[in-house]
Formats: structure tokens, sequence, C-alpha cells
């Protein structure tokens, strides 16, 4: 109980902060701006030239531009409690570090899964254009919802080993990238001669992963991969803070 | 009230704190004085709980900081060094974080905010954002954290540094004035500071305690009789302080 009042109090603050500073809303425009140009005008992949009224080239840009997003609202959460020293403060207050994690990582999550929500526009865009599927939608939105919780974890975890938030984001980029296209094509046929590195590389994607929610098939194992990165992410986060303070 | 049970702590090969014990009744200020490097920060954040000790442990008003640190960080009121505080935040809602967190809501939290704010003479900035302030402001800030809850036991690291001679004498005399009921540590390389609020002063060097009593004892320890004297003799040896 006290434990909840705690993750509230920290989760507040966080989600506070992001507008407290004009960097929040720039994220935010930077995003939806971005989102919108791809799934619309980008050549080859184009919503108006498919003749098919849905949101498959949405969905399919998401973990791209998540890519900037999220690493680059993730990166002050601990670099910048390390670096001004803030973390003395906060980890000397009656709370427990675990409380703190968690509450910074669902601030940082509902943060993402608010501009993910603004995009809002492309759904009425598509009704209007025709007659799409709701329920393929309302699941995309829900995998593009635990996906970016994936982020936000790595992000979380790469901002907790360093005092610098340019680290901070480059790192998370960096193993988000990887992780991203360990699902594609581009990285599976590589291994094309051996079957099951194929298979142990592309179920540690979150691409794979994201594909078949996309299709509208939401599966309790997808779930699971989405929920057990985050617990992965958020216990290492622990690790590492637990064991900086002590160096 | 506060006890340091035989502290250890070394940084690779740096044997940082040494083996310190010591206790701090209610109504005592205690000085933790020593030469920078001494070992006065790494102390301190192994008795708020941010640093683990190596071996040993400290209990503040009967809780034990290892086994149980969420109690026992309740009793701590802390300014840490440089007094780091949320510089997005404005003056208000950082001193209402704090409360939140140590438990206040409602009406409760509204009134120990404001009286810390009325107390530490933050009105005028109250609604500023914390980077904006000038270094007393930013320190008065920090301080008003740690007293808001008016915990039992106060830990201030160099309180009064960089502050201009006004405000220091404020910060000093609002220590005095809480010590009567608390048990307080201040961690200082300002002699005279010792002189005008300690009860008591620890002198630390490379990590263990050299000397620990009022600092009227103290000075009987030099020749000349003046707190200078005594802490160049701990700190650096008989033969290079003369």
């Amino acid at each position: 109980m006290r434990s909840l009042m705690n993750i509230a109090t920290i989760f507040k603050r966080e989600l506070k902060s992001y507008f407290e500073a004009p960097v929040a809303y720039v994220f935010m425009v930077v995003f939806l701006v971005l989102i919108g140009a791809l799934t619309f005008m980008w050549p080859g992949f184009p919503l108006f030239e498919r003749g098919v009224a849905d949101l498959a080239s949405f969905f399919a840009w998401i973990p791209i531009v998540y890519l900037l997003l999220v690493p680059a609202s993730t990166m002050g959460l601990w670099a910048e409690e390390q670096r001004t020293g803030t973390i003395e403060l906060l980890l000397t207050m009656p709370i427990t570090l675990g409380d703190a994690i968690i509450g910074k990582f669902l601030a940082a999550w509902l943060f993402i899964v608010i501009g993910l929500a603004l995009t809002f526009p492309v759904i009425i865009t598509v009704n209007y254009l025709g007659d799409p599927d709701m329920g393929v939608i309302f699941c995309g939105y829900i995998g593009a919802a635990l996906l970016a919780g994936c982020y936000v974890a790595v992000g979380l975890f790469t901002s907790a080993t360093t005092k610098s938030q340019v680290i901070s984001f480059v790192l998370s980029l960096t193993i988000c990238f990887i992780l991203v296209m360990a699902g594609t094509p581009f990285i599976t046929n590589l291994f094309s001669e051996w079957a099951w590195v194929i298979t142990v590389v592309s179920t540690l994607s979150f691409w794979t992963h994201f594909e078949s929610i996309q299709r509208g098939v939401l599966d309790m194992g997808d779930i699971i991969y989405y929920l057990s990165v985050m617990t992965f992410m958020i216990f290492a986060t622990y690790i590492v803070i637990d064991n900086r303070k002590s160096a | 009230m506060l006890e340091a049970k035989d502290l250890y702590k070394s940084f690779g090969s740096i044997k940082a704190v040494n083996g310190i014990s010591f206790s701090v009744a209610k109504g005592e200020v205690l000085g933790f004085l020593g030469p920078n490097g001494a070992g006065k920060t790494t102390t301190m954040r192994m008795l708020t709980g941010f640093l683990p000790p190596a071996s040993g442990t400290a209990t503040v008003c009967g809780h034990d900081m290892l086994s149980n640190p969420v109690e026992a960080k309740a009793q701590i009121g802390y300014l840490p060094e440089n007094a780091p505080a949320y510089d997005s935040m404005t003056v208000e809602n950082f001193l209402k974080f704090s409360a939140e967190i140590r438990g206040y809501r409602g009406k409760e939290l509204q009134t120990k905010v404001e009286t810390a704010m009325e107390r530490c003479q933050l009105r005028d900035v109250q609604r500023q954002t914390i980077h904006t302030l000038s270094k007393g402001y930013r320190q008065r800030t920090c301080f008003a954290q740690a007293v808001l809850s008016d915990p039992p036991v106060l830990i201030m690291d160099e309180p009064t540094d960089g502050l201009d001679p006004n405000q220091k004498h404020t910060v000093r005399k609002m220590i005095k004035e809480m010590s009567s009921n608390k048990a307080i540590i201040i961690s200082t390389h300002i002699l005279e500071e010792v002189e005008a609020v300690c009860t008591r002063a620890i002198i630390i060097n490379k990590g263990c305690i050299v000397a620990n009593g009022t600092p009227d004892e103290l000075k009987k320890k030099s020749d000349t009789g003046r707190l200078d004297d005594v802490f160049r003799s701990l700190t650096i040896g008989r033969e290079e302080s003369k």
C-alpha cells in the first residue's frame, strides 16, 4: 500500500516534469509529423495508392519512428538524476529503489502512449475513406502500446548506466535498432542456411512479435514476450543502479 | 538517536571510511570535521542509506539502516552536498513532492509546505523554477526539504558552503533553533562554524576518527588553545604543522 503510494508520487512528478519543459512538446510534434508523413506519403508504402482502407503502413512505421522518440524521452530518466545529484536526494527518501524505478518507467510509458493516442486522426481518416476493420486497428494499437513499453524499458536501463543523456540516447537507439532489425528479412536472410538460428534470432525480435499483432492476432505468446522484455529490463535497471551507488 | 557502528567503505584500493563508530543524542549538534577527502561525505552517505557500507551499520531511532531502510530513512532529513534539487520544478512543487513522498496528503501536506517555506524564507521565490535561483535560495530550498517533516534526525553535508556571511548566519540560526529536540550532524571544514553551533565535534582523517569531544575539550589538546591548530596537528601530523 505504502509502496503503491510512493510509486504514484514518483510517477506524477516524472510525468509532470515532461510537460514542465518544452522538450516534451517538441518530441510530440516531431513524432506526430513524422508518423503522419510516413504513413500517408512515403513512396512504395502509401496509404492512398493501395486502395485499401487500413492502417498497415501506419503500424509498419511505428517501430522505426519509436527509435527516435522513445530513446529521446527516456534518456533523462536516470542520467539526469545522476548528473545533477538528485539521485542522492531521491534514494535517501523513505522509498525503495524499486518504487522509484517502477514510477519512472510507468511515467515514461504513459508519455509515449499519450503520443500514440494523439495519432487518432489517422483512424478518423481511414474511416472516412472506407470501411476498415476496427478490430485489427484496435489490436494494432494495443501492440504498439506494448511495443512502446519495451522501448521505454530499454531506455530506462541505458539511462541508468550513464550520467550522460547523449550516451543513453545512442545506446538505447542501438539496442532497440538491433532488436527490431533482428526479425526482418534483412538479418534473417544472413542465416538462411541455419533454420534454428533464424528461429532464435527472430523470436527475440520486436519485429516478429509486432507483425502478428498488426495482422489483428492478439496472441498470448506475444503479450508474454513483451511483458518479459519489460520485466527483464526493469530488473537489469535495478541491478545497475544498485551497483553504481555502491561503487 | 543515531548510531554509527563500525562503518567501513572502500572504493577500489582506497579506504574511504575505515571503521567509524559514534552516536548522537537528542539535543546534540555534532560537527563532523576533516580535510577534503577524509571520508565525511562517504560517512554521511552511509548514515542516510544512500551508500551501503562494506561492513558495519547505522541505526536511526532504533531502526537499522540495512534491515529496515524505509523506516530508518523516514526518521532522517538530509541535505546532501551542493544542495541537489529538481531544476525544472518550482520551489513550491518541489517541496510538495518531498512532502508527498514522506506520506503527507491534502491539508496536512499544504500546512507542512507552507511552514517550511515560511521558516526558510522562501516566500518570495515559491513560484520560481529552481534553476533560476541563486545559490543561497537553492541551498535553503534543499534545507526546507530536509526539515519539512520535522524529522528527529537531521544530517547536513556542508550546509553553509558557498553562502554569503548573512546567509551563513541565517542557516546557523535555524540549526540552533531546531537543535533542542533533534539530533543533528553537520559536516564542515569551516572551524568557526563548529564553535558557533556545535555542542560536540568529531575530527576524521583518512577514514578514521582522530578526535571526539566538545569544542572546548578539543581546544585543550593544543598548547595555543585554538581549534585551527588542533585540526592541523591531528590531520597533517605534528611535524608538518609547525
